[in-house]
């Protein structure tokens, strides 16, 4: 018995929703008195796989010829290494979303996605999910011998162990009917999804060429800039940017939302985010009920003082 | 070209979110139900691959009779048949194998569904059905061609998109950006029409093993009063991001 985490890794390296699903997995392992083994799928340095001991696993199974892409064989080269596992565990990204179903389907375990806390026992393994865009949170009990889960981004806190972990590779040639023809991605971007910080920023700022002092103050923070749903349909920012309830789900340390009303697709997307601060000149926008911290102002005279302030603090 | 898109009913969007018999069932009363959103991305889609193509597009939901209004609007939008699964979804595996027991028996090339639910975001039900079908799957897909019996594909992934090609019959979960928004069909008066004459077939549903089970439900805590600076003191909002809020 044991507990299976898999490790998502992009161009060779691991993200913080990667340590995420392992510190969550090691703290499921010692409820059930077990060790975690880690499955990678896709060439990774075993530098970078090493660092996974830190988060409590103590075996990574490295499958570098399986593509993740590809799901039928990403799941078969899964199941072959979960036999043992009783419990196996995902970060809930786009792409174990492709994957962690496809087992529960092919090993008939229950899967729960969303996952926000940890189970509190290990047999009826009960834990807590998000549900109808954040607007509500269900208790979810898996009925099978075998449970997969599928945890939130950045609702679990890292936890170092400072253990090591042993590498064993596995060759195996899976391939399914899907070929990766490869990607267009900007460089240097932060993830939405995984990002601390958030600055986002709506229609209140008028036109494309306002985003400056948006990247600006995001920048600044380390943070990932997003926006409202209309800015990404009119053009002004790029889709993948577009947060809320039809777009991505941001559970942020802290969310800046600037010129935007608060609208209640907007508010399903982010209201996981631990503290929110709106900026908007309508005392009346919506935001204001679902922000900690709020100024009533013009966004073209508060964020450039928010970035000095800022530099000043950091100064 | 047989397309199956997949539709689930969702409250809409705007719905205040509510629970009954203490907690453990969602309230629907007074709730409009919709098509999931990415559903409607895929409604669309699949109805200009018809076009281009030539083929049919049948849309299959698992739901008791209250989707019935939804259904019949897939049909006033433009699916030439429906079937429906008399069965309340619980659960995504049983959900999924009901469609896959179905599509065993009636193959299509290609299985159009949503990336996730808006009600109950599971975003399983798609890949669970390829699994059951054996059939590749791309996941939140946001375009996707079809050349002969093969498909261009792109997904979200995070900053960027990923190219993808695979073979048909595929299976794939469908977002924003499967076709423009302002494509986005909506019923006419002569497909509301047509839709009434067109066949909606019920089947019995035969699976009964949830493999997951919801308990209850509660809604997050509300947040406090939101502490208002005055727009002159810009310096107040970041000691309290700094020292109360320790942020940043
Ligand atoms: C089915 C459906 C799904 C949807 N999904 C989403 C979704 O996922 N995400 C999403 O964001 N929206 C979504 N929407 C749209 C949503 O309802 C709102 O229309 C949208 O969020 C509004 O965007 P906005 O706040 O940027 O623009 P607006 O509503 O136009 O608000 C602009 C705000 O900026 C303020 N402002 C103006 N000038 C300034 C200034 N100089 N400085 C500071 N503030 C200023 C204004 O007071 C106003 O509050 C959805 C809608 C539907 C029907
Ligand atoms: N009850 C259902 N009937 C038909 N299709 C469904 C049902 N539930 C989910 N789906 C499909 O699966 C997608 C993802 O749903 P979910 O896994 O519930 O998040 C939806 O967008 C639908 O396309």
């Amino acid at each position: 018995m044991s507990v299976l985490v898999y490790t998502e890794s992009w161009d060779g390296s691991f993200r913080k929703s990667t340590f995420e699903a392992a510190s969550y997995a090691s703290e499921t392992a010692k409820l059930l008195g077990t060790e975690v083994v880690a499955i990678s799928l896709g060439e990774v340095s075993n530098d970078e796989l090493t660092k996974l001991g830190n988060y409590g696993v103590s075996k990574v199974v490295s499958c570098c010829t399986i593509e993740k892409g590809d799901s039928q064989a990403a799941t078969n080269a899964i199941a072959k290494t979960a036999n043992n596992a009783s419990i196996l565990i995902f970060s809930n990204t786009n792409t174990a979303k492709m994957i962690a179903p496809r087992l529960s389907a092919k090993l008939k375990a229950g899967i729960v996605s969303n996952v926000i806390t940890l189970s509190e026992s290990a047999s009826p393994l009960k834990v807590k999910r998000q549900a109808f865009s954040s607007k509500a949170i269900e208790l979810a009990t898996v009925n099978t011998a075998t449970a997969i889960l599928a945890i939130a981004p950045n609702s679990f806190k890292l936890i170092e162990t400072g253990g090591n972990c042993t590498i064993e590779e596995d060759l195996t040639n899976e391939k399914g009917a899907i070929t990766i023809e490869g990607k267009e991605t900007a460089s240097g971007k932060i993830s939405i999804s995984e990002a601390e910080i958030v600055v986002s920023a709506g229609r209140g700022l008028k036109g494309p060429e306002n985003w400056g002092m948006i990247e600006e103050l995001a920048e600044l923070l380390g943070a990932a800039t997003a926006c409202s749903k209309p800015v990404s349909d009119i053009g002004w920012r790029p889709h993948g940017e577009h947060v809320g309830q039809t777009g991505k789900a941001v559970a942020a340390d802290l969310y800046f939302a600037i010129g935007i009303s608060g609208a209640i697709q907007h508010l399903a997307g982010i209201n996981s985010s631990k503290v929110i601060v709106a900026i908007n000149t309508d005392p009346e926008a919506p935001f204001f009920k679902a922000a900690d911290y709020g100024i009533v102002g013009d966004a073209f005279e508060v964020v450039p003082k928010l970035i000095e302030e800022i530099k000043q603090l950091r100064a | 070209m047989n397309i199956v898109v997949c539709i689930s009913s969702v409250p809409d969007t705007t719905s205040k979110i509510n629970f009954t018999e203490n907690n453990t069932k969602f309230d629907s009363n007074g709730i409009q139900f919709v098509i999931n959103p990415n559903d409607e991305f895929g409604l669309t889609k699949a109805m200009v691959l018809k076009e281009a193509l030539a083929g049919t597009v049948k849309v299959i939901t698992v739901g008791d009779a209250t989707t019935e209004p939804i259904i019949r609007k897939t049909l006033a939008i433009g699916a030439d048949s429906a079937v429906r699964i008399n069965k309340a979804a619980t659960d995504s595996y049983t959900t999924a194998l009901e469609i896959a027991n179905y599509l065993k028996e009636n193959p299509a090339d290609l299985i159009i569904a949503g990336k996730e639910s808006l009600d109950y975001n599971g975003g399983a039900v798609p890949a669970m059905i390829a699994e059951m079908l054996d059939l590749p799957f791309v996941n939140a897909c946001n375009g996707l061609e079809i050349v002969g019996t093969n498909a261009k594909i792109s997904r979200e992934i995070d900053g960027g998109k990923e190219n993808l090609s695979s073979s048909l019959p595929l299976v794939i979960g469908g977002q924003k950006g499967l076709v423009e928004e302002s494509a986005l069909r909506i019923p006419n008066m002569r497909g509301i029409m047509q839709a009434r004459s067109k066949p909606l077939e019920v089947i019995e549903a035969t699976t009964t093993e949830d493999l997951t089970t919801s308990i209850s439900f509660e809604k997050p805590a509300e947040k406090g009063a939101c502490k208002l600076v005055d727009a002159d003191n810009v310096a107040e909002l970041v000691r309290l991001l700094h020292n109360e809020a320790k942020v940043i």
